[in-house]
């Protein structure tokens, strides 16, 4: 953390006002809270009039949000400040580098992203590169920390890094281009990298089970019993319990849609051989670290 | 009522009180930086922590936790907090070496120094050493106007000085932007502070933060001789305390005084005192060819006596200025009254306030501390922000609260709380009188308030605006049995002690006006009348203290005494009689004005009988036993206003205007002060920058 200013007045834009399209945006928002509240309203407006000039916040801007809402521009001020969501610095015009350091993505490598980012935009954060496309800043947690180390551009994350990862990265920015978000090492979102290990059976998906679980049987059995007017059912023998699998709740409709194949193929070997090494996506892998 | 036991003392207390209250009420010592009585709670400083048994076990912060708040013992025993146990002790001592971690050890160079609560408090409840060897933050100072100086790396963040302006100023302007240990106190892009009531943040500021600037390095507290008095800057009365080293006033500071300014005062009572050493007449002077000599005392009062030898009764008259005591002007009254002269007029400003009417007719009769019991306002040709702003700050005190509909009928101008503007002049007053919805409101209020401004009853047709907001006050019921809503908002420090004196021409004698026109009056007595112009003709003997408008204009300068350098009695808006005491001596030759005229009697060949202060008081309580009531309001009758509601006429279709345009400048006193004239600069460069 440190003392967070305004950008030089050189820097500062000479107004600022919502497009259309924004302004409808904020004019819903803003009805959202009850009369009288709001400036309830001022961090999704500021985040969106963030997101309208470039990534950064203006002096304009504060003052402009802060007369939609009522309020004294110093409030706005506080909250822009507070929250170090706001870039209150104008950032890379093609990419704001935002670098998780916090532990899990620290203990998988992102000082060397770090590295990459002061090597490539510049040896401080916050600043500029030469050409003003972009810069970067290390942040806290941004909650992937499954897929660490990770960035996060804009909207997008992009987990798994390697240093060789973000320089790809960079390039395709550079080259105006919006670079595949998500795990840059072949995984699916945050399964794990030696691929699925549970719930792998084909028939879970194909429908055949559906009404012809052990449990299911046994309850049937229980029920009749009631009816026939014995007051304590016996309790299902465990073992019995143990060996049926469960059956998937009914009103439950994920088991009807199919799996992806290859996933549950892979899966299924996977579960068959112990040694989990052989599904694992091949490059960059760090598993072994 | 709850029952809670502290440090073994069983007591009870209302529910709602503060875990610090309850201490307190118990006698128990809370130390404290961020809790102040009359802001809101923040919570933020942790120095109040106690120990609560059968709460978390951890210290709790007393300030923001209530007596219902907590739960009593397995057999109904009522809840127990410890002050002065062990855990507290540690509790503080930590909090405290946390506070000094950043707090740098420059109280040698503080302003604060020897009245700092963090200095205070670090003595009682912290510890000796610091384990902390790192390096202190350093924050960069701000510029929060000409007023208050900062000293950024001394905050320690307790946000009273947010919550002062944004509450009881009523201007959001100071905020605290960035967060952790990096939170720094300032104004929006570093613009100065727009309230009238900035001051009071150096005085809340535990710490030197925030401090005066005008008085930066001037002193330290413990070689100023405190003097207890009374602020004349308007007619509020606002407590003051007087700070002296020997003969010079060093500052100026609020007392406590729950009916009257609370604890709060002006910007213009506060910074006044520079000009108490600038402009000053020390000494005598008489006009000779055209010009202003200086002259001795014996040669002033042989030029006056000259002067007045012949002249006939009626032909001599008297003006009563704004910061006149009701000594002096008593003296004045008596002395013309030797000469045979009805002439006299405290009313500078020509308002039409008579108290021939009765006294309830010109007095703030709800009392400053009954705008706490209205329920609803109604305000005429008033701007009280500028004209009392304590006051204002206790009607928004009361807006908070909630259902307080206010109307306002004048110019249109920025009180710190929203208002229903009903119209510019007299033509909505008649308006309202008749019906409106507004006088529904009116109406409907339990203790309704109606606020006469001078600006509505300063101009030819002010009676019959007086009489109207009278017949409207009690139209709306606003004067009843034990309420008394018509109230009137003086401006001038003087002006109701010297109505109370009669000091007014009688029927037949020459008001304030027609003794400045030209031919007016032949020899002129100016008890520091400054704000009027006195047309050529008259020979004017002016008594004041300071080099302005008035001694421009004077034949003979007797100089007096400021209200810091004479005892005298001052009776506020709500007809509050309260005494200002000798802080410091007149400069040079100059003397207390009530002497001057006493002296000046014996020359003219009508000596006044009395030849001591306690004589002069003597003859004035005979006459008027209501000012011996030191401190005290006797309420005036209200048969006055139902009397003055039957009166007819009609005023002139004419909008009010605001009887003080310029807040900073209102006296001689201001006029002469340095930080005065910059702070009206600085109030005019943001309304030019306003009207862009």
């Amino acid at each position: 953390m440190s003392v967070r200013r305004l950008a030089p007045k050189e820097v500062q834009p000479e107004s600022f006002a919502f497009t259309a399209e924004n302004l409808v945006w904020a004019e819903k928002t803003i009805a959202k809270y009850p009369a009288g509240r709001q400036a309830s309203a001022v961090i999704p407006l500021l985040m969106r009039a963030q997101e309208q000039a470039g990534g950064w916040v203006s002096e304009p801007a504060m003052r402009y949000v802060g007369d939609m809402l009522g309020m004294a521009p110093i409030r706005v001020y506080e909250i822009a400040t507070f929250y170090t969501q706001f870039q209150l610095q104008p950032v890379g015009r093609k990419a704001h580098i935002q670098v998780c350091g916090t532990t899990p993505c620290m203990l998988k490598g992102a000082g060397d992203l770090m590295k990459v980012c002061k090597r490539r935009i510049n040896a401080e954060p916050f600043h500029l590169s030469e050409n003003g496309d972009f810069s970067w800043e290390e942040v806290e947690c941004a909650g992937t920390c499954t897929n660490a180390p990770m960035i996060q551009v804009w909207k997008d994350v992009y987990e798994d890094l390697t240093s060789e990862d973000l320089d790809k990265i960079l390039d395709a920015f550079e080259r105006g281009e919006k670079p595949t978000s998500g795990p840059q090492n072949g995984r699916i979102t945050s399964a794990p990298v030696t691929g699925l290990r549970v719930l792998t059976s084909p028939e879970l998906y194909d429908g055949s089970m559906v009404g012809q679980g052990a449990g299911l049987a046994l309850a049937r059995e229980a029920i009749a019993a009631r009816a026939n007017g014995e007051t304590a059912p016996p309790a299902p023998p465990p073992a019995a319990a143990a060996a049926a699998p469960p059956a998937p709740p009914k009103s439950d409709p994920a088991p009807a849609a199919p799996p992806p194949a290859k996933a549950v193929e892979a899966a299924g070997s996977a579960d068959s051989e112990k040694p989990a090494k052989p599904v694992a996506p091949p490059p960059g892998e760090k598993a072994s670290d | 009522m709850a029952k809670i036991i502290v440090d073994d003392i069983e007591l009870d207390v209302p529910p709602e009180y503060t875990l610090l209250q309850a201490c307190e009420a118990a006698g128990a010592e809370i130390p404290r930086f961020c809790f102040h009585e009359r802001l809101s709670i923040a919570g933020n400083c942790r120095m109040c922590l106690v120990e609560v048994k059968g709460g978390p076990p951890k210290p709790t912060a007393s300030c923001a936790m209530n007596v219902r708040d907590l739960r009593p013992g397995p057999n109904g025993e009522p809840p127990v907090v410890l002050t002065k146990s062990p855990m507290v002790k540690k509790a503080r001592e930590g909090v405290m070496e946390f506070l000094l971690i950043n707090h740098p050890l420059d109280c040698p160079i503080c302003d604060q120094g020897g009245e700092c609560d963090l200095q205070d408090q670090a003595m009682a409840y912290g510890v000796d050493t610091s384990r902390y060897a790192e390096n202190k933050r350093a924050v960069e100072d701000k510029y929060i106007g000409p007023l208050i100086k900062t000293s950024m790396t001394r905050c320690i963040q307790c946000t009273r000085c947010v919550r002062f302006t944004t509450e009881v100023a009523g201007v959001a302007e100071l905020g605290a932007i960035g967060r952790g240990e990096d939170m720094e106190i300032t104004t929006y892009l570093e613009a100065a502070l727009s309230s009238e009531l900035q001051g009071n943040v150096a005085d809340l500021c535990p710490v030197g933060a925030l401090t005066q600037r005008p008085y930066a390095f001037h002193a330290r507290p413990w070689e100023l001789v405190k003097t207890e008095s009374v602020d004349v800057m308007d007619a509020v009365g606002s407590n003051i305390r007087v700070d002296t080293r020997g003969r010079e006033v060093m500052r100026v500071l609020p007392r406590l005084n729950e009916d009257v300014n609370e604890e709060w005062i002006s910007d213009k009572t506060r910074y006044i005192w520079d000009g108490l050493k600038t402009q000053r007449l020390d000494r005598a002077y008489v006009r000779v060819g055209g010009k202003l000599k200086p002259a001795s005392w014996p040669e002033a009062f042989a030029a006056i006596a000259e002067k007045v030898k012949g002249v006939p009764g009626n032909r001599i008259g008297g003006l009563v200025g704004d910061l006149a005591s009701v000594e002096e002007t008593f003296a004045l009254k008596s002395l013309l009254t030797a000469l045979g002269s009805a002439n006299i007029d405290c009313r500078q400003d020509g308002t039409k306030l008579d108290p021939s009417l009765g006294r309830a007719s010109y007095l703030f009769n709800a009392g400053i501390a009954g705008i706490e019991q209205a329920d609803a306002l109604l305000i005429i040709g008033s701007d009280p922000r500028r004209e009392a702003s304590v006051l204002n700050s206790r009607i928004r005190k009361r807006w908070l609260q909630g259902n307080f509909p206010i109307g306002l009928i004048g110019e249109h101008v920025d009180l710190t709380y929203p208002y229903d503007y009903l119209g510019a002049g007299s033509d909505t007053l008649v308006d309202l009188v008749g019906s409106g919805t507004f006088a529904e409101t009116l109406k409907n209020a339990q203790h309704p308030l109606i606020l006469i401004g001078q600006g509505a009853l300063s101009r030819p047709d002010g009676a019959a605006v007086l009489a109207l907001a009278a017949r409207l006050a009690v139209a709306v019921g606003a004067v009843k049995d034990g309420w008394n809503g018509f109230s009137v908002l003086h401006t001038a420090a003087s002006r109701v002690g010297a109505l109370d004196l009669g000091a007014v021409p009688g029927e037949g004698d020459l008001d304030a006006v027609a003794m400045t026109n030209p031919g007016g009056v032949d020899v002129l007595f100016a008890l520091g009348a400054d704000e009027i112009d006195i047309a050529p003709g008259a020979f004017v003997v002016y008594i004041g203290t300071h080099g302005d408008r008035g001694a421009h204009r004077a034949d003979v300068i007797l100089p007096g005494a400021a209200y810091t350098e004479k005892s005298g009695t001052y009776v506020n808006t709500e007809g509050r009689a309260q005494l200002a005491n000798r802080a410091a001596f007149p400069p040079g030759e100059a003397r207390e004005d009530w002497a001057v005229l006493r002296a000046l009697s014996d020359v003219i060949g009508k000596r006044l009988p009395f030849d001591s202060l306690s004589e002069l008081r003597a003859a004035l309580y005979k006459g008027h036993p209501h000012l011996a009531r030191i401190e005290h309001v006797v309420p005036a009758d209200p048969a006055a206003v139902l009397a003055l509601a039957n009166a007819g006429g009609t005023p002139a279709s004419a909008p009010f205007k605001a009887a003080v345009t310029e807040f900073y400048l209102t006296n001689p006193i201001a006029r002469a002060s340095a930080v005065m004239a910059e702070c009206s600069a600085l109030a005019h460069s943001r309304l030019a920058a306003a009207a862009e």
